[in-house]
């Protein structure tokens, strides 16, 4: 057994790290915090030119053709960074589902376009309140035709494509559901911004009216795909989610040294030294279920689906909780907009309902157990 | 024990409930109603100015600080018509919340400690709204530990000067008048060296700059002052002896009864009664009616705790250090609550503000939610006077309580 990145993916950690701590500080993530872009443009060209962008896209499609564990390791650098840009949507939707059921002229079209930070994508599935479910899908396609809103769609307002989430059928069942990728700059769309708990990631809602879209994927296979892409996905927001956990309680443990109260260091309180052990604890946790996530990603191994639950709520719970008490180390200073504690609570907030709640994947986790225990 | 209003009190809250609902501004009643934490504006008015026209109603009726003595603009009411006249008010009480630190904290500093003629001329006003309190204690050095302020208080003839700078003042930025602890002596044990003032905000050398919270409002400000006169006559207690006339404050702070600290639970249940989750409504859902029972009976404890705490007053006995409780509970609880409320609506929950479900307010709760667990008393200040005057465990060894003050180490590492 060895449970471990290995050598040259710590070192593209190590790389990772080194570029995001200068090109996206938190001065950077605050443009976009403070609404004065819609995400910072430059740090997703300097992504892209490092190659970050298409490390687990092949070579053949314009990636580096590294693999999902490079990208894990990337994916905890952005969040340790709290990057303000479309990286999550872009990659671990939109290509993914591109990798999982595109033709190759979509592959060709859409996934060098993504490595070269050329093309953002995102994926349009939720519709208002309600768990991801083929049932809650309630726009229409017919004939390649789509009419319906989505809302919210991350990154929707940036976006050049989405992979859409369509009802094709009406029996009641999984196969009703069929994607579709939309060309969001050609027409028959209309994109509203909406405010959202994390301004660093927009967030919008997309109105379709009679808007031309190819299938992705054969019709009627569109949950199928879906459930794949999200659990995918759920491994690589772990990773995000794990080093927004670890910024945090770094934060919070150096606040606690730093900081003077009735003439010690406040972390000589045992207070803040076992929040501080607490958040730790939850962070390790959530470190190792994602990391046994990634073994599953990397492997396509048949535990992904209850390996990807287990990271996802792991990961969830962290970073909610080495955000929140980070704010709480940090007294008055932690409820300021100038300290950057909010930046990370609003993240794992946002964060923590992105694909869908936690008490869904809490739901999923036990079913997939169960149907292993029963096998 | 028993829950029915005596013959007296029946009477009591038939008088209060005829007079709101004569005179309470129920074009407002909706809105309010829809406030909760981090979401207490008007869409269409200035807050402020209608909190200020109703307690100045109030007031001319003998409904304002009920509790105050007659002669400082009170109704002389016991503990128990006060908790009646709230559950009257409804959501118009949403209207006093600019008012809690003057009326729950600076009165009651002042009427323990003010001359005489101070009294009658500032706490009238004070009662009524036209007049604006705040409390001037935190500082960037001294927070949890109040008593390692610095702001300094110097005697020049009949006045102080006053140097130094506050910070986290809530509504500093519309306030007439605020209670100010200062630093008279250096070169005693800190909390030997404290001497407090009450100040006009409008003096000379005052200036208030509002901080941009977490949530994106700016409640509270840092105010620096600059020789800033202040009279002696406006002294609160003897000099040295302001850690003492602190303690009256945040005793009363404690126990600012009536204004109890919001659990987000009856919003929470509001909301879980009418929501449908993707297999039904979410109040027959198993998992929700798992958590809203576990919030329930916290919620209940705290209203039941506190109504323990007004019969015990009302029988003349002091509010102690028990009452902490309420904050700690309500403050995490409130933050879990709101967690939990966006957690039902999945994804959309990221939405925030007018196109969020319920026009986004439990994503506001979420938002300033974390200054709840902070301001008034930190969580864990909470729990050691709770293990330190409740339960009689030993304090934390003190390095600087016997140390000049002045020679106390200001640098954590390096
Ligand atoms: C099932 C079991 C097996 C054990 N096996 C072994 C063994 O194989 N070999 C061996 O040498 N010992 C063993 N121990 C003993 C064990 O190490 C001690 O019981 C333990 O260290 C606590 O010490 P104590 O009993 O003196 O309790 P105390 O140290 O008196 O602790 C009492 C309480 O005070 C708390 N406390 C004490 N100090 C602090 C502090 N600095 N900060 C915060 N809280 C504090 C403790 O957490 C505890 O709640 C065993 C104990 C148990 C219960
Ligand atoms: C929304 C809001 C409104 C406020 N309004 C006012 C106001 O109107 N007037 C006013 O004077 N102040 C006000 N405050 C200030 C508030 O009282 C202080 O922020 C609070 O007491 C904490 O102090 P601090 O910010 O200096 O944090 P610190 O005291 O530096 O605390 C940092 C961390 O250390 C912990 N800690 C500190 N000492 C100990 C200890 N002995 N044992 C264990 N843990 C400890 C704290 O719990 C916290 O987690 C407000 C604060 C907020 C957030």
């Amino acid at each position: 057994m060895n449970f471990d990145f290995s050598d040259d993916q710590k070192q593209l950690r190590d790389q990772a790290r080194k570029f995001l701590a200068e090109k996206c500080s938190p001065k950077a993530v605050r443009v976009v915090l403070d609404g004065k872009a819609p995400y910072d443009k430059e740090l997703w060209k300097g992504l892209a030119g490092m190659g970050f962008l298409g490390v687990a896209i092949p070579e053949e499609f314009g990636g580096a053709g590294a693999g999902h564990l490079e990208l894990c390791v990337i994916a905890e650098e952005m969040g340790r960074a709290n990057a303000p840009v479309p990286f999550s949507s872009t990659v671990y939707l939109a290509a993914e589902a591109l990798l999982i059921a595109g033709s190759d002229a979509q592959k060709k079209k859409w996934l060098p376009a993504i490595a070269s930070g050329e093309a953002i994508g995102t994926l349009a599935l939720f519709e208002g309140k309600g768990n991801p479910s083929p049932k809650t899908i309630k726009l229409t396609a017919t004939n390649g035709v789509l009419n319906g809103v989505k809302k919210p769609v991350a990154d929707g307002a940036i976006a050049d494509f989405a992979v859409v989430a369509a009802r094709t059928g009406s029996s009641g069942r999984e196969s009703d559901v069929s994607l579709f990728l939309v060309d969001l700059k050609a027409g028959g769309v209309e994109v509203k911004s909406l405010t959202n708990l994390d301004p660093t990631r927009g967030q919008a809602e997309i109105t379709f009216k009679d808007c031309k879209a190819e299938p992705l994927g054969a019709a009627g296979e569109g949950w199928s795909i879906l459930t794949q892409v999200l659990d995918r996905a759920a491994v690589l927001c772990a990773f995000e989610q794990v080093g927004g956990s670890d910024r945090a309680l770094e934060m919070g443990r150096d606040y606690a040294l730093d900081r003077i109260a009735f003439g010690r260091q406040i972390g000589s309180f045992q207070a803040v030294k076992h929040m501080l052990a607490d958040m730790y604890v939850s962070a390790t946790l959530a470190r190792s279920n994602s990391y046994y996530g990634a073994w599953a990603l990397s492997t396509n191994a048949a535990e992904l689906p209850e390996a990807a639950a287990a990271a996802r709520i792991s990961a969830t719970q962290a970073f909610q909780h080495c955000a929140k008490n980070n704010i709480q180390v940090h007294g008055g200073m932690g409820f300021t907009w100038e300290f950057d504690c909010h930046m990370y609570y609003r993240r794992a907030n946002a964060m923590a309902l992105g694909l869908g709640s936690l008490s869904y994947w809490e739901d999923r986790l036990i079913d997939r157990m169960r149907k292993k225990n029963a096998a | 024990m028993n829950f029915d209003d005596t013959p007296q009190e029946a009477e009591f809250r038939a008088t209060a409930r005829a007079w709101i609902s004569a005179n309470a501004p129920k074009k407002y009643e909706e809105e309010l109603r829809k406030s909760s934490l981090g979401r207490t504006a008007l869409k269409n008015a200035d807050i402020l100015k209608v909190a200020k026209a109703w307690q100045k109603k109030k007031a001319d009726a003998g409904w304002a600080c009920l509790h105050w003595p007659r002669e400082y603009g009170g109704r002389g009411s016991s503990p128990i018509e006060r908790v009646i006249w709230s559950q009257e008010e409804g959501p118009f009480g949403q209207l006093s919340r600019m008012f809690i630190i003057g009326h729950g904290m600076c009165g009651p500093t002042m009427m323990a400690f003010a001359r005489e003629e101070h009294k009658r001329s500032y706490l009238p006003p004070l009662a009524s709204g036209e007049k604006v309190w705040c409390q001037l204690f935190s500082e960037p050095a001294g927070g949890s530990d109040v008593a390692g302020l610095r702001t300094r208080a110097e005697k020049e003839g009949d006045d102080w000067v006053i140097n130094g700078q506050k910070i986290w003042t809530s509504g500093a930025h519309y306030s007439d008048y605020g209670i100010l602890l200062t630093r008279t002596d250096p070169t005693v044990p800190k909390h030997k060296g404290l001497t407090m003032f009450f100040l006009d905000m409008k003096s000379s050398g005052v200036e208030v700059r509002p901080i941009k919270q977490a949530s994106g409002a700016s409640d509270f400000n840092e105010v620096y002052f600059t020789n800033v006169r202040i009279p002696d006559h406006q002294r609160l207690g003897e000099v040295g002896d302001g850690w003492n006339v602190s303690l009256t404050t945040l005793m009363n702070e404690r126990s600012a009864i009536g204004a109890a600290v919001s659990t987000g639970f009856p919003e929470l249940f509001e909301y879980c009664s009418s929501l449908m989750l993707d297999d039904g409504p979410a109040i027959e859902d198993r998992a929700v009616r798992s958590k809203l029972a576990n919030w329930a009976v916290k919620a209940s404890g705290l209203k039941y705790t506190s109504m323990r705490a007004i019969s015990a007053l009302s029988k003349g006995e002091r509010p102690g250090p028990e009452n902490s409780i309420g904050k700690l509970v309500a403050g995490s609880m409130i933050q879990d609550v709101a967690t939990y409320a966006l957690d039902l609506q999945s994804a959309s929950g990221v939405i925030s503000g007018e196109d969020a479900e319920l026009a986004g307010r439990f994503q506001a709760m979420l938002l300033r939610a974390p200054g709840t667990r902070v301001e008034g008393g930190t969580d864990e200040i909470m729990r050691n006077i709770i293990a330190e005057r409740v339960l009689g465990l030993p304090g934390d060894i003190r390095v600087d309580k016997d140390v000049p003050f002045n020679k106390i180490p200001t640098k954590g590492r390096g």
